[in-house]
């Protein structure tokens, strides 16, 4: 993966940079010993490093605002960081850049459930801003799965997703306003407490620019009052397509489940060795989750258990009780975890139309066999959000490579099935250079014009999201 | 005519286009030659196993509402149908509801329209045809330009196709109705249903009239549902509720020297903010969205915008300049140079939105 050069001129600049960035947010917010921004050198795309020319740490939207406008003058890039968790490598410094991190902007602002609504500083968790209305009841939707460590601002930035996106949304569903610091040190606030801002919808523009339009210091969130209760069924197919059809039949049927969870036999077994939630060794593996009182919960487990039993699954076991529930979740957990212990792994993360299910498991079985990597696939199956896992030796030279190159095929198959390359991790530097795939070089030109607008000197988190040789020019 | 015809048309022009759907819901001023989207009709693509409809701009709202119908499922922001509220006669079409990012009463549970757009096709003002997003659920490839164009009243380009997400059409649907409720005990108390578990899919009140909460849900199990929560509303009772009336803006019908007005504001602010409304001469009020949206009448002299001085947004239902909510500064240039790019020519319903 090529990333750009670094400008010797801002490498000079460095010492009077740095003293600028010193005197207008403190010392204590400005890193420049290599052996402290060393731990900046990379996110959760791990095989990408490289350690960038300062690190800043501001305390307030006011301190972003005033190092924004120093770097600005200084013509430096600026990379934002949330909690160092993208596996697209959103927040991979380079040589010249300034990462700004906004891990001490993590106070709780406002909470109302009159309003449904709390508003964070962006360094939070995502866990914790549920965590912090829980007692009232209430819950934050989106819940991807690094939800312990992932901060609000690179949710807004990536425009997370997470298990239960099929009833609740992604976060620019449940995002309402933010206070955004752009690049030139402007301070603006868009959205808030009211819906539906009026003129043109700027808020959901920024939610999933990738930090490339400005930086969200503070959000506020909608939040949802808890359901009664939630229980799975788990479901155990013998061929992949009678589960993608087992899919579209449930929904179908006009049952809206919380989430669909798919495991393919490669990953059961690895979280069976690993966790032992006690899952059948079958092809296909559903795990359906409704939510509700007990008897909705019932009805609707019962619904869709006929379904499945229509399509003569191998197995049905349906949670009647907590401790079931957490047993049928406990390999679907595990599952991330498992494979890396048995392989290194590359995460794909291309969306498809549910339809299509049965159809891509074939192509992605033919490309493993070409390419001679196997693949584990874990999902989310209810919004065709697929995470192919690509099994390599990172030791073994040209492996990654080789796993890079199938990748790019799964997703260019995902766009030919009338899907995309990213469902919720995001472009980064991963999938930069397969854009043209997906969007036409007119389509791709005018964003480039939109990142224009916010940020005319290509200054913020420059070298991603599009393929290098179209932004060479922007960023000179 | 086609996608391409129109691009040729659009590339071709060198003064301003107005651009028109089926007339019912069209706000501010409409400046310079009409070009209309009524040739590009038909759904394209509805598959209803992945809960996804793609129609043309053209398309009647009613013909894709009665699709889904058919297959028990629904547009799930449940669009308002103005027309009869402002005295126009056309059919409204998929495009307009898109450009207008028109979300009604269950906008609240479901979110809003331009939250269910899942991706469209629009022409920009050079002529060129863009796809943005796609129809899949989950989708974060590039700038969110989807959602930008949702609501963006055609300014930014010509929208040809939409690409929505759908829902399931709920088996029931009951309604917890309470009268005579003012407005900040109506709003309190569905502030307080919606922090239960039932779900509440709607709750709207009419100042001095019915307060309507609303679940929906499987047969079997929802009257439970409506009677646990009716145990914590003193005063709510199963009763009828014309939800397809109030999806007409039933009780909103402005006469020539009046106008309809469209206040966005948090919940816990509604009933004082409507209190202000009221003393600037408003009438009609009614609450949506569990008090965060604010219908009113005013008459034609007065803007109801001096009158909201709590954080929110105002929008008046008229045909002249000044419909809409002026920006602060920032967004406003924000707004203007992104308007340059998707259309630099400057052709697209010039000050629709100013």
């Amino acid at each position: 993966m090529q990333m750009p050069p670094p400008k010797q001129r801002i490498l000079a600049r460095k010492p009077a940079l740095v003293a600028r960035l010193r005197a207008a947010i403190g010392d204590d917010c400005v890193i420049d010993d290599p052996r402290e921004t060393h731990a900046y050198e990379c996110d959760a795309l791990a095989a990408y490093r490289c350690t960038p020319m300062a690190v800043i740490l501001p305390r307030s939207t006011e301190a972003v605002s005033a190092a924004l406008k120093i770097c600005h003058e200084f013509g430096v890039p600026v990379v934002p960081r949330g909690s160092g968790t993208s596996l697209a490598g959103g927040a991979l410094p380079s040589e010249d850049s300034v990462v700004l991190g906004v891990a001490r902007l993590t106070q709780i602002l406002e909470i109302s459930t009159e309003d449904r609504l709390i508003r964070v500083q962006t360094g939070r968790t995502n866990l914790s801003v549920t965590g912090a209305v829980e007692p009232l009841g209430f819950f934050y939707a989106p819940d991807p799965s690094s939800q312990l460590a992932c901060a609000i601002a690179g949710n807004i930035a990536m425009n997370s997703g997470g298990a239960h996106c099929l009833k609740y949304g992604v976060t620019t569903q449940n995002l309402l306003g933010v206070r955004i610091v752009l690049m030139d040190g402007t301070i603006m606030e868009l959205g808030g407490g009211h819906l539906d801002a009026p003129g043109l919808d700027l808020l959901g523009l920024i939610c999933g620019s990738e930090g490339q339009l400005g930086v969200v210091t503070e959000a506020t969130l909608r939040i949802l009052h808890k359901p009664a209760g939630a229980r799975p069924v788990m479901i155990g197919f013998d061929a992949p397509e009678v589960a993608g059809k087992c899919v579209s039949d449930i929904i179908r049927a006009g049952v809206l489940p919380v989430a669909i969870e798919y495991m393919d036999r490669t990953v059961i077994r690895a979280t069976e060795d690993f966790a032992g939630a006690g899952y059948p060794d079958v092809a296909a593996l559903l795990i359906v989750e409704v939510e509700g009182t007990e008897e909705e919960i019932d009805t609707q487990l019962a619904l869709i258990s006929g379904i499945a039993q229509a399509l003569n699954p191998v197995e049905i076991r349906q949670s009647r009780s907590a401790a079931e529930s957490a047993n049928i979740w406990k390999g679907r957990k595990a599952a991330f975890g498992a494979m890396g212990q048995i392989n290194d792994y590359m995460c794909l993360d291309g969306t498809i139309p549910i339809s299509e299910l049965p159809a891509m498991l074939a192509k992605i079985d033919a490309l493993s066999a070409q390419y001679g990597l196997a693949v584990g696939n874990v999902f989310h199956a209810g919004d065709g959000n697929m995470h192919p896992l690509i099994l390599f030796d990172a030791n073994k030279p040209g492996d990654l490579e080789r796993a890079e190159a199938m990748g790019a095929d799964i997703l260019r198959a995902c766009v030919e099935a009338g899907g995309c390359l990213t469902g919720e991790h995001g472009v980064g530097i991963e999938k930069r250079d397969l854009m043209l795939t997906q969007f036409t070089q007119t389509e791709l030109e005018l964003q480039l014009q939109i990142k224009d607008v916010f940020d005319p000197k290509w200054l913020l988190n420059p070298g991603k999201v599009f393929p290098l040789p179209l932004t060479e020019a922007r960023r000179a | 005519m086609t996608d391409q015809d129109l691009a040729a048309q659009i590339a071709a022009a060198t003064s301003p286009l107005h651009i028109i759907g089926g007339g019912t819901r069209c706000i501010g001023p409409q400046i310079g030659t009409p070009i209309s989207t009524e040739a590009l009709t038909g759904i394209t693509h509805y598959d209803p196993g992945a809960l996804t409809i793609i129609a043309r701009a053209g398309t009647k709202l009613a013909e894709v509402e009665a699709a889904l119908a058919a297959k028990n499922q629904m547009l799930p922001f449940e669009p308002i149908l103005p027309g009869a509220a402002l005295g126009r006669s056309g059919a409204s079409t998929i495009g307009g509801v898109v450009a207008a990012n028109a979300s009604g009463a269950r906008r609240i549970s479901a979110g809003a329209c331009r939250d269910l757009a899942l991706g469209l096709g629009f022409i920009d003002g050079l002529g060129q045809v863009h796809r943005a997003g796609g129809r899949v659920m989950k989708n974060v490839t590039g700038y969110d330009t989807t959602r930008l164009l949702v609501g963006s009243h055609g300014t930014l380009g010509l929208i040809t196709e939409v690409a929505f997400k759908v829902l399931p059409l709920p088996e029931l649907t009951l309604t917890l109705r309470a009268e005579g409720l003012d407005d900040a005990a109506a709003i309190a108390a569905m502030s307080a249903a919606f922090a239960t578990p039932h779900e509440v899919s709607a709750a709207q009140h009419i100042s001095g009239g019915s307060t309507a909460i609303r679940l929906e849900g499987f047969a079997a199990t929802l009257p439970k549902r409506a009677a646990a929560l009716a145990a914590i509303l003193p005063g709510f009772a199963l009763a009828e509720y014309d939800w397809q009336a109030a999806r007409q803006l039933q009780g909103l019908r402005p006469d020539a020297s009046q106008r309809l007005w469209r206040i966005s504001v948090r919940p816990s602010h509604g009933a004082a903010v409507g209190a202000a409304l009221r003393a600037a001469g408003a009438t009609s009020i009614q609450y949506d969205w569990g008090g965060g949206l604010i219908w009113a009448i005013a008459p034609a002299s007065v803007d109801l915008r001096a009158a909201l001085t709590l954080p929110g947004h105002a929008q008046c239902f008229t045909n002249t300049h000044g419909a809409f909510h002026p920006e602060p500064a920032p967004q406003a240039t924000l707004t203007a140079a992104l308007r340059a790019k998707f259309d630099p020519k400057g052709l697209f319903n010039q000050g629709k939105m100013d």
